[in-house]
């Protein structure tokens, strides 16, 4: 598979399927995983990322791991070719910075993908659709099984799995969910909520992670402490205050509903009718309206368009999405005017 | 030696600074390199901040000691963990054990692993030497990445005398 052949696809974490689909975009566990005394890529030459690349790379290969796969080579990636592959969450912002020796494995319906040299050799990432922590732990758990019989990891029995930041240490597993929080935004309640979520030692972030806002009330909530306790009670925690934001977030949307359902209807057809009709619209605008409109949609207010074309209009917005879409790399205020017409087209059909 | 900044007590603490390309040093005694320790916490990265959660407050009683702990594997010492916050390689968390093990217990509240297990049997390996050149390399990378250019010219200079001797042996051996 050839990375255009992303843009005619729907990310895996788009598709608006599995449990509480409504609330919650997707779920998603991240391994972090090291060789054994080979410096961490931050503190590695050139010569030892180069090693460690081809050590991972040639393991993965006789793990057979993977059906369907396909490897990028950073370097070998344009910068938008790169922010393209953030965008659609397959790697971290951090990955697409110097890109010398460092690859993505990418499974081609995109649920799994490995970065090789970020912070840590490896970071095992399995992404699905949907509130279903369960899944994406029986998956990487799998796979990370199979990597390991031909690759010895970095590991302490008194410490777990050894990271390059101690943030990390231990199970060295990152266990997140993105939830979709328009009405708790609306009604004022949100940021008790989060609140509370936080003082359970849980991160909150944005859509794209660590120092991004909360644009289109999208809330990324995730594990912090990965030593001393083991992934099954990692997942199970996160898993049971996760439902409690999601009841606070459904009754929030029934009060709308029930209590002002004008005012709602109002709001999401107005943002529908400028979606459908600007001709030129800023990133942060897009994100403003297609949370709105992706909530009316979730409530049965709009219903002439589904939920999967909503989500994927998140992303296709984004700056490296439009521009692979334009084929050409244009300036931000030119990108309004592709995004609009980019928007109008896809809510026409 | 007195203390550039009091001129009472004996300087302990030798400190040098680059900023904008000047070097300032500065001999310290312990009470006012505590306190521009202080001053500088203030401009915290996350690393510092990060490693200086293991051993807060003892900075400046053990600058030399503590500082200058080394891990044998890959070179890494004790304060460039505490500068970036990252650990150089999987030996380094036993060459600097006694001082994460205090860090880990705060950011996670515990220090003992509960969970997977790796598949593949753990094979201990003894610790191959490092060659003295990629030493050097790592050791002029961080120089030039913490911008202690000084420093960085001088690994540079040992750094070539080092290939120009390889390269002799090399050529001795292929003359014989």
């Amino acid at each position: 598979m050839k990375l255009n052949d992303l843009l005619n696809q729907t990310s895996e974490w788009l598709k608006g399927s599995g449990p509480k689909s409504d609330i919650v975009i997707s779920s998603r566990i991240r391994f972090a995983r090291n060789l054994v005394k080979a410096p961490f890529s931050d503190w590695a030459t050139k010569d030892q990322k180069k090693d460690a690349l081809s050590m991972i790379k040639k393991a993965m290969e006789s793990a057979g791991f993977l059906k369907d796969y396909t490897f990028f080579d950073m370097a070998e990636l344009s910068e938008i070719d790169r922010q393209f592959l953030v965008e659609r969450h397959l790697m971290s912002l951090e990955h697409a910075r110097n890109p010398e020796y460092k690859a993505l494995v990418v499974d081609n319906s995109e649920i799994i993908s490995i970065m090789i040299n970020e912070e840590d050799h490896l970071r095992i990432q399995v992404l699905k659709s949907g509130f279903n922590l369960t899944e994406a732990w029986r998956i990487i758990n799998k796979i990370d099984g199979k990597i390991n019989k031909k690759l010895e990891y970095a590991y302490s029995s008194k410490w777990g799995y050894l990271t390059a930041c101690p943030t990390n240490t231990g199970t060295a597993m990152r266990a997140s969910v993105m939830l979709h929080l328009p009405a708790l935004v609306l009604t004022k309640q949100v940021g008790k909520v989060l609140e509370t979520v936080a003082k359970l030692s849980l991160a909150i972030r944005g859509l794209y992670g660590e120092g991004t806002e909360a644009a289109g009330n999208f809330f990324q909530i995730s594990n912090q402490v990965t030593l001393g306790r083991a992934e099954e009670d990692i997942i199970g925690n996160i898993e049971s205050i996760i439902n409690q934001v999601i009841a606070r977030e459904a009754n929030a949307r029934h009060v709308l509903m029930t209590q002002d359902k004008d005012t709602l209807s109002d709001k999401t057809w107005r943002a529908y009718g400028t979606l459908k009709s600007a001709h030129m619209i800023t990133s942060d605008e897009t994100m403003r309206l297609l949370s709105i409109v992706r909530l009316g949609v979730d409530l049965g207010v709009i219903k002439d368009i589904d939920i999967k074309s909503i989500n994927s209009l998140f992303i296709l917005t984004q700056p490296a999405h439009l521009q692979k879409f334009e084929g050409k790399a244009s300036p931000s205020n030119e990108r309004d005017v592709v995004r609009a017409r980019l928007i109008r087209e896809r809510l026409k059909k | 030696m007195l203390c550039d900044v009091c001129g009472k007590n004996e300087a302990t603490v030798h400190l040098t600074e680059i900023v904008n390309d000047k070097v300032t040093k500065l001999n310290l005694c312990e009470t006012c390199a505590r306190e521009k320790s202080a001053k500088m916490e203030e401009h915290f990265g996350l690393g510092e901040l990060l490693a200086g959660l293991g051993d807060f407050g003892d900075v400046a009683e053990l600058p030399k000691k503590a500082v200058k702990i080394k891990c044998s594997n890959c070179g890494l010492t004790y304060s460039d963990f505490r500068r970036t916050g990252r650990l150089g390689c999987s030996e380094c968390y036993t060459a600097f054990q006694s001082k994460l093990e205090p860090l880990l217990k705060r950011i996670h509240g515990s220090d003992q692993h509960v969970g997977k297990t790796p598949s593949m049997k753990q094979t201990k390996v003894v610790t191959e030497p490092v060659s003295k050149l990629q030493e050097m390399k790592a050791k002029l990378k961080r120089a030039i990445d913490t911008e202690e250019f000084e420093e960085a010219a001088k690994i540079r200079d040992e750094i070539r005398e080092l290939e120009k001797k390889d390269e002799k042996k090399d050529k001795e051996k292929k003359e014989k």
